[in-house]
């Protein structure tokens, strides 16, 4: 059963970034290389503008199941964003031992 | 050669002559016995706040609050009266932590009726009095209301809960002052799309106040969060304030502001372009009023490059506004002389499209990468300041505020010993 709508089928395959916390975004990316991070960020950058002109069909507080999972899946491509186009790394330069939780967040 | 005007006495420090321009001792930061003194002298007698109203959205809305800085656990409730109280969080039968969940030194926060004690189930109303006792006839005239629960002295101020353990504390609004009360009318309530953060810092919790008072770091430290060529150039400019204010015990920072939007979008990251959000927040200012004019004291110099103002609830809040629209508050709290626990709330209106959501969260996860490099520095600075190998510093004159926190924390300690010793 794919998770996105037909029209974000080329994302399917990175459907293990679709997930709906912070904290699973931010763990996933740290326990990510570098290669797979390059090519979920090269994949689903370009379809960005798209993912959002898509959800936007929706009202936020009433996304269907599959908008929701993309407006997720674009969630991540935020988060790994810094790792791709600044850092060249997964975890943030220079932050050492230092760990920030979010502990409080609006889940979409 | 200065980009902006300073006072007529050259520098912001000797506008405030009582700062003095001498090295500071950051002995204050390392010594336990100065850190059981700022206990008493400052957390034990200083207005505090304890978090927002929105936590509290109806009668019997309750949230705890664990505060060894102070050495209690504090129970915040709205009453049927529609009244925020705070209470010390223990049992008036035998001492037990009346609410909790299943780790009693964690958080909780919930709606109920009344409070009910796991252990012999008293029950106490959301007003504190205790209306329940197990088996009364079995105690010996027992006086009821001589056993509501302990209350803590709680005002709030613009939707900000504060607690005060000094019964002979003056009142908030008084205590905050013109400068801090200058802000009132900002739509704060507005703001209900709340992002909270919690690190625990290896250092002493001035040090991080420290780290952000100043932004004389921020072409450095965070070199590399902006493009090459922007970094450069930001790195050869320096960094210097727009106005700096202070009211003793309270100060602000005021900043012109970067990049929202940025004059070239080459400046910033692919994902900003699209999102039209960064740092700073995001750049589309929301629809709501009260944010054009601002409150008279934010942005007091009235600068048209103007971008943030920070301001340091003293002791251990600090409150900004960023010129988008948007605000966020930082905590510091002490656990240990060279350990506290941070916290930062970003508080955004709440998102209409897929857009806006993603150019919040966008802001949000920035906000983090920058944290998580500022917390890193001091946890490193803790470490060398504690050899005492050096124990005085040269603060300039953008370090302005870090100079008035470490003279005030140090004042009032001596205040408190030098009452001490005269009893
Ligand atoms: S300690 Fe709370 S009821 Fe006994
Ligand atoms: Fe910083």
């Amino acid at each position: 059963m794919p998770l996105l709508p037909a029209e974000f089928a080329d994302l399917e395959r990175f459907a293990d970034w679709v997930l709906p916390t912070e904290p699973q975004r931010y763990a996933k990316r740290l326990a990510s290389a570098m290669p797979q991070m390059q090519e979920f960020y090269d994949t689903a950058f370009p379809r960005l503008e798209d993912a959002i002109a898509y959800c936007d069909k929706f009202p936020l507080t009433d996304l269907p199941e599959d908008a929701r999972a993309l407006l997720h899946l674009m969630q991540s491509l935020v988060n790994v964003s810094f790792p791709v186009e600044v850092w060249k790394q997964a975890r943030v330069p220079d932050s050492g031992a230092a760990m920030v939780h979010l502990i409080r967040e609006p889940v979409v | 050669m200065s980009h902006f005007t300073k006072p007529a006495a050259g520098s912001w420090t000797e506008h405030y002559p009582e700062l003095g321009t001498e090295p500071v001792d950051y002995t204050d930061s390392i010594d336990p016995g100065f850190y059981e003194d700022e206990r008493n002298a400052i957390f034990k007698k200083t207005w505090l706040n304890i978090g927002r109203v929105e936590r509290l959205p109806r009668a019997g809305s309750y949230f705890t609050r664990e505060l060894p800085a102070i050495g209690t656990s504090l129970i915040i409730a709205k009453g049927t009266d529609g009244v925020v109280r705070a209470f010390h969080n223990i049992c008036r039968h035998r001492g037990n932590k009346l609410v909790w969940d299943d780790f009693p030194n964690e958080e909780t926060s919930g709606t109920c009726r009344q409070f009910t004690c796991k252990y012999h189930a008293w029950r106490y109303s959301l007003e504190g009095e205790v209306n329940f006792v197990q088996q009364e006839k079995e105690f010996f005239d027992l006086d009821k209301q001589l056993y509501g629960l302990k209350s803590v002295r709680c005002e709030v101020w613009e939707g900000f809960i504060f607690v005060n353990l000094d019964e002979d504390a003056p009142p908030l609004a008084e205590y905050l002052g013109p400068l801090v009360t200058g802000v009132e009318g900002y739509p704060f309530h507005e703001f209900t799309e709340v992002y909270s953060y919690r690190a625990e810092i290896g250092s002493n919790w001035k040090l991080f106040i420290d780290a952000f008072a100043e932004f004389y770091h921020a072409p450095i430290l965070h070199m590399k969060q902006a493009v090459k060529d922007e970094a450069d150039k930001l790195a050869g400019v320096g960094y210097e304030a727009l106005h700096y204010q202070l009211q003793s015990p309270h100060s602000m920072i005021s900043s012109w502001g970067g990049m929202a939007p940025p004059k070239d979008l080459n400046m910033v990251k692919p994902i900003e372009r699209v999102l039209r959000s960064g740092l700073f927040g995001p750049w589309d200012r929301p629809d709501i009023a009260g944010l054009d004019p601002l409150p008279a004291g934010i942005n007091p110099s009235r600068h048209r490059a103007w971008g943030v103002d920070e301001f340091e609830i003293f002791p251990n809040m600090s409150l900004l506004f960023w010129a988008p629209g948007w605000y966020l508050t930082y905590h510091y709290w002490p656990t240990a002389v060279d350990k506290h626990v941070f916290e930062a709330n970003l508080y955004f209106v709440p998102p209409k499209t897929a857009r806006d959501r993603l150019g919040q969260e966008l802001a949000a996860v920035t906000f983090k990468e920058y944290a998580l490099q500022d917390a890193n520095t001091l946890e490193a600075t803790q470490t060398m300041l504690a050899t005492r190998i050096v124990s005085e510093f040269p603060l300039n004159d953008q370090e302005i505020l870090l100079r008035h926190l470490h003279k005030v924390a140090k004042d009032k300690v001596k205040e408190y010993r030098d009452a001490a010793a005269a009893r």
